[in-house]
């Protein structure tokens, strides 16, 4: 113990205070719920493309409303049916020709259309362009499935937190009711409301709303009836804050998530509806257009004119396609917990 | 578990007295009459068609005849098809429906189950990629596109199967596939879902640490937990079917009661609208019931009759 160990003050240096000021700092800015899900929302390549595809569709479709290539209900008999031409392009099925008895012919000269009439894919049996009219149908189709689901939203949201939110016997009735109306299958419900409220853009919004605001309703009474359980809701509630108030600053920032991925599934099943009873025959009517009406005209002719049906039906499948894939990728980007 | 079953089926039949009683009222709303060329009849000609149709009583006395009718299955008469019942109409339309359904059923949930489970098994590799691409695809386009898709490319250009009508089972063939599509899809979405689920479980790290076979243990623990789950999903499917079947029944000339449903809405054949109706609301909630039961059935853990706690 004898050997001491000599350390000399000089042997020490002092540390730069300044440098440690921050050493508790948090270096990442803190990320909000929204900025968190678009960071693993950017992640997902395929759900990016499909949101991407989905802004230019409807770009496409409602500046359409200011630019179309022809006018969508502007009828033109000595063009009828005739097959996509692109300027200067060779390839069949682009250059104006179809086949007709067995031959190859050019339908534009047929039709008498001069050098300079191009219709991109074509016209449908009136002569109107189907360009400008799936053009002008996908704007109805998304208008009524956007409307309906904005419906839907409020009024199953409305729902499903009063009934979550009070509990007991109003919730008990409350489900009673959510139970019978999930019994009737959707499609007769929409299709007995259409019938009372005559076909039409508007009977058709809101017999899709009405009937799809019950899964809605369901997942939010769910999720609200464990929400009122949180220390924050008791507390807020033992000082004195109104339910109404309650439900604005505490609840519904808490079930965004679900509103948000829940009107990403429905939105597409709107569209699917809307294009279900318009091919039917008991949905949008003429002279309005949207994309259940395009296929059903094309599917008429479709064993001669195909591109009648095709055009419609890619735009069709595509808007579906890309809304599923974006909310897949938004459902794993706002609740990453159910994702493997 | 009989007290439960009281209980559902108690909840059913007054679900199914809504159903009547709203779309009778509903239908009683609408503007149309049995009537054809009515101007050309007397009034004492019209008074006796309507009264043919029992369209003379009070509503409230038309409504009490109808609901004690549909318990003995008798729907009324057709508009549409003179002296013509209705309940006539529906049971020589629905074995064709049936048919369809069933075969929809089956080819959308088995294959479905097989590519779902395939896709978690090899997750992350080109095999689920190729089952999620499948499953999205069949999800997003439309029955009726590919309907018309498969009627013309196989039944038209081919020619290896009947593009329309019904006889025997080639003719079942395409309007089948065209249903089974969107529950397929559901079904692979699903099991892959719960399949990856299971496989992270801990049960199944057991059974691999036993030393069982990779594919004895995919077959005997995670494929069976995860087809339990499935029954729940029967319902939301046959609703899918049903949907489906309208059209379906329709683009392929199927004598079934979807396309009857869909030539009634256009023809305002107001009792078989209703018939339907009444007719679609029973099959789905006798399916949700047999589901519910089935469920608590093949998996213990779920206590039906324990609701209360």
């Amino acid at each position: 113990m004898a050997d001491e160990v000599k350390l000399p003050a000089d042997s020490f240096e002092p540390l730069d205070k300044s440098k440690h000021l921050d050493s508790e700092k948090i270096a990442a800015p803190n990320l909000t719920f929204l900025q968190d899900a678009w960071r693993r929302l950017r992640k997902n390549k395929s759900a990016i493309i499909a949101m991407v595809i989905l802004i230019i569709f409807f770009i496409m479709a409602f500046g359409s409303v200011f630019f179309s290539p022809h006018n969508p209900n502007a009828v033109n008999p000595q063009y009828a049916n005739l097959p996509p031409k692109w300027p200067g392009v060779g390839i069949n099925g682009l250059n104006g020709t179809l086949v007709q008895a067995g031959s190859r012919i050019n339908a534009y000269h047929a039709a008498g259309a001069g050098a300079n009439v191009h219709y991109w894919l074509g016209t449908d049996y009136l002569g109107r362009d189907l360009f400008s009219r799936i053009l002008y149908g996908t704007r109805i189709s998304l208008t009524v499935a956007v409307v309906a689901t904005a419906v839907d939203l409020l009024f199953g949201v409305t729902f499903g937190l009063f009934s979550g939110w009070k509990g007991g016997w109003i919730d008990n009735f409350m489900q009673r009711i959510i139970e019978i109306i999930m019994s009737i299958p959707t499609l007769v419900v929409v299709v007995l409301l259409i019938l009372v409220l005559k076909p039409g853009m508007m009977s058709i919004t809101i017999a899709i709303a009405f009937s799809s605001w019950t899964t809605m309703a369901r997942l939010i009474r769910a999720q609200t009836l464990e929400l009122k359980e949180q220390e924050y809701v008791l507390a807020a509630k033992t000082l004195g804050e109104s339910s109404i108030k309650i439900a604005f600053k505490h609840l519904l920032p808490n079930l965004s998530s679900i509103i948000i991925i829940q009107t990403m599934f429905t939105i597409p099943s709107a569209i699917f509806f809307e294009a279900f009873l318009s091919f039917v025959g008991i949905g949008i009517s003429s002279p309005k257009a949207s994309l259940g009406t395009l296929l059903n005209d094309g599917q008429k002719n479709f064993q001669f004119l195909p591109y009648q049906m095709w055009y419609p039906a890619i735009v069709l499948s595509v808007i579906m396609i890309a809304f599923n894939i974006f909310a897949d990728g938004l459902r794993d980007a706002f609740d990453p917990q159910t994702k493997e | 578990m009989a007290k439960y079953l009281i209980k559902r089926i108690f909840y059913l039949l007054l679900t199914l007295f809504i159903v009547i009683t709203v779309t009778f009222f509903m239908m009683k709303l609408l503007p149309g009459t049995p009537l054809q060329n009515q101007q050309k009849l007397s009034p004492s000609q019209q008074h006796l068609i309507l009264k043919q149709y029992g369209l003379t009583k009070p509503v409230w006395q038309q409504y009490l005849i109808y609901v004690s009718g549909v318990f003995h299955f008798n729907f009324g008469t057709s508009f549409q098809f003179s002296d013509q019942p209705v309940s006539y109409l529906i049971s020589s339309r629905i074995g064709p429906s049936l048919q369809l359904g069933v075969q929809a059923m089956i080819l959308g949930v088995i294959p479905g189950i097989v590519v779902g489970a395939l896709g978690a098994i090899r997750k992350n590799t080109w095999v689920d990629a190729t089952t999620t691409i499948v499953s999205i695809l069949g999800i997003s386009i439309p029955s009726f596109v590919l309907a018309v898709l498969l009627q013309y490319y196989i039944g038209l250009k081919l020619g290896w199967l009947p593009i329309a009508d019904w006889g025997g089972f080639s003719y079942t063939i395409l309007p089948t596939i065209a249903l089974a599509a969107s529950p397929f899809a559901d079904t692979a979405r699903f099991i892959r879902t719960e399949m990856v689920d299971v496989l992270n479980s801990d049960y199944i790290e057991l059974a691999r640490a036993k030393g069982l076979s990779k594919w004895g243990v995919i077959y005997h623990h995670a494929l069976r937990n995860s087809l339990i789950p499935v029954v729940t999903i029967v319902g939301p499917l046959a609703v899918n079917i049903m949907t489906g079947s309208m059209v379906i029944e329709n683009i392929f000339s199927v004598p079934g009661i979807g396309d009857q449903f869909v030539k009634s809405i256009l023809t305002n054949d107001y009792p078989t609208i209703m018939a339907v109706t009444i007719v679609y609301s029973v099959m789905l909630m006798v399916v949700l019931l047999i589901t519910d039961i089935l469920y608590g059935i093949i998996d213990p853990r779920i206590r039906i009759t324990g609701e209360s706690n």
